[in-house]
């Protein structure tokens, strides 16, 4: 009993083992690569250790050369806005949908409820048509205004947790006199705090990682995101991985600062924000 | 602010001041595509011309003409990979709802790589299949040399590769998913259990299985719509040369780089309608319990 109960035990920790090495193993190489000279790595293997830890070159030049910067603050602009937008739409949604029963919320609830079921990346071919004739092609607005218009996973968080806040609260501020605005402004916002960190996170991940969004529709270089500067790596540095290897370590080491810092949150929003 | 006016008043300015955006926003980049999409597919519009009326011819060519419903067959690698994907998941998942040290390292480890930015996933997957790369520099080290190839070169293996590296992105997801299903099983009925002798695999079978039952099913039916969407692996990787082109990939190329918009609506029409009906049979298999 004792010795199948070892075995067990053995194979489970040499499983986790090697599951954390293969999910360890692809960003490990790409780590030492980016710390290596030109010579350095075509002479060294993937697994060596680069030999000068504090070799920064090819993050200067994946910076500055590479248009990450650019990619950051584009980044960061259209995050901000993105969050925001969608915090304020999805509760505003939510509320007058939780709170007011009226003829055709059921068919807007349908409606919103019908929009997640369309695959992106193919409306693109017809979405194009429509930014471009709105005249946002090649500017940040063609992102977040797609960014708000298509993903509409914030209203069901919004409403899933609406549920849970008492309507007596409304009734007892309606007594005091507030009015509707009030009330979704100073009751209901602050309570549904817990969801929009979810909504943050969800959204957060969705916008940072995305590519065709900026790559279909801000081409230009000065509206590059962290997903499209890294993907213009691929032609003039083709030869330069150590070059690409940095690029790509800057684009993880956010994610990776987010992640440590927001362990927990980010468990419980993707599992909260996966239960359509 | 209008806490003169009638709680009545108020309320209609609040629904229609409230939805009016939001409402304006779902039309314009939500619906009206899908609806132009459909009015496309039945033109010959190359997006400057004039579109003209050529009925199903769109819809005869993406069945008939090989070049556009092989892509189908790509399709399936990404398919099967789900499954090992939702194995793996569900494996780790369930070890790590037991006792086990270092939980939240193995945890944040397996999870981790779901977190991270495509583009950078693809590039790294590039440099990781390169010959003499970091899986070829593994299976030498433990002396598996004879079943290296060109990873990406090879035309039977690329489409392995790209959706094994699909499965190493997404597979924490699942992970997550299933690891909070299981955590939701009380802890007395795994006591109990153990009271009447069952050991963990009886546990696995009896007790964790039955209950995330519908969880596992649902990102299993999931999968199908998942597999015919498949797109920024492949893309970012190699573009979809060498055979390695989805469905996705080939709508996304004959309406950017051929300019053949009708021909691209029809393909995005016929993936919506294979989305909308795999989403209907889960909704109706699985939407009372859900």
């Amino acid at each position: 009993m004792k010795a199948k109960y070892l075995t067990g035990s053995v194979l489970k920790y040499a499983s986790l083992i090697l599951g954390a090495i293969a999910a360890i193993l692809p960003i490990l190489i790409v780590f030492f690569a980016a710390f290596k000279t030109g010579t350095e790595y075509t002479t060294t293997g993937p697994l060596t250790p680069p030999s000068d830890w504090t070799n920064f070159e090819n993050f200067k030049r994946a910076f500055v050369e590479g248009n990450m910067l650019t990619g950051f603050k584009n980044t960061i602009i259209i995050l901000l806005i993105s969050i925001f937008g969608t915090t304020i739409i999805g509760s505003m949604v939510a509320f007058v949908l939780n709170r007011f029963n009226f003829k055709g919320s059921k068919i807007i609830l349908g409606a919103f409820l019908l929009a997640t079921l369309i695959p992106g990346v193919t409306t693109q071919v017809a979405t194009f048509q429509i930014v471009n004739g709105l005249g946002l092609f090649n500017t940040m607005w063609a992102a977040i205004v797609l960014y708000l218009g298509t993903d509409i996973i914030a209203i069901y968080i919004f409403l899933q947790f609406m549920n849970s806040i008492s309507v007596s609260l409304d009734e007892s501020a309606m007594l005091d006199g507030a009015s509707y605005f009030t009330i979704y402004r100073k009751i209901i916002l602050p309570l549904l705090k817990p969801a929009i960190v979810t909504v943050i996170i969800v959204k957060g991940i969705n916008v940072y990682n995305d590519f065709y969004t900026p790559f279909l529709y801000m081409p230009k270089s000065d509206l590059h995101v962290i997903s499209t500067a890294l993907f213009k790596f691929k032609g003039p540095y083709g030869s330069e991985w150590e070059v690409i290897c940095a690029g790509i370590m800057l684009a993880i080491i956010p994610t990776l600062i987010a992640f440590i810092a927001l362990q927990k949150y980010i468990y419980n929003g993707l599992t909260s924000g996966s239960v359509k | 602010m209008f806490s003169k006016l009638s709680y009545k008043q108020q309320r209609i300015i609040i629904i229609v001041g409230f939805l009016i955006v939001p409402l304006g926003l779902l039309a314009t980049f939500s619906f009206l595509p899908v609806a132009n999409m459909f009015w496309y597919s039945f033109t010959d519009w190359n997006g400057f011309s004039e579109k003209e009326i050529v009925g199903f011819e769109n819809y005869v060519t993406v069945f008939t003409d090989p070049e556009y419903f092989r892509v189908f067959a790509v399709s399936l690698y990404y398919f099967f990979a789900t499954f090992a994907q939702m194995g793996i998941a569900l494996y780790f998942a369930t070890i790590l709802s037991f006792k086990v040290r270092m939980k939240n390292f193995f945890k944040g480890v397996i999870f981790f790589p779901y977190l991270l930015n495509g583009v950078a996933i693809g590039f790294m997957f590039l440099l990781f299949f390169q010959p003499d790369g970091g899986l070829d520099t593994v299976l030498k080290a433990i002396g598996l040399d004879a079943i290296i190839t060109h990873w990406l070169g090879n035309p039977d293996m690329i489409n392995i590769s790209l959706a094994g590296t699909s499965v190493w992105r997404y597979m924490g997801f699942n992970f997550i998913i299933f690891l909070g299903a299981i955590s939701s099983i009380p802890n007395d009925i795994y006591e109990a259990s153990e009271i009447d002798g069952a050991n963990k695999w009886h546990q696995f079978i009896y007790i964790i299985l039955p209950s995330i039952k519908i969880i596992v099913s649902l990102n299993l039916i999931l999968a199908i719509s998942g597999a015919l969407s498949a797109f920024e692996i492949p893309y970012i990787m190699t573009g979809g040369s060498n055979g390695s082109a989805t469905f996705v990939i080939q709508t996304v190329d004959t309406a950017f780089k051929y300019g053949k918009i009708g021909l691209a609506s029809a393909m995005a029409v016929i993936l919506l309608f294979i989305v909308i009906i795999v989403t209907a049979i889960q909704r109706k298999f699985f939407g009372e319990e859900n």
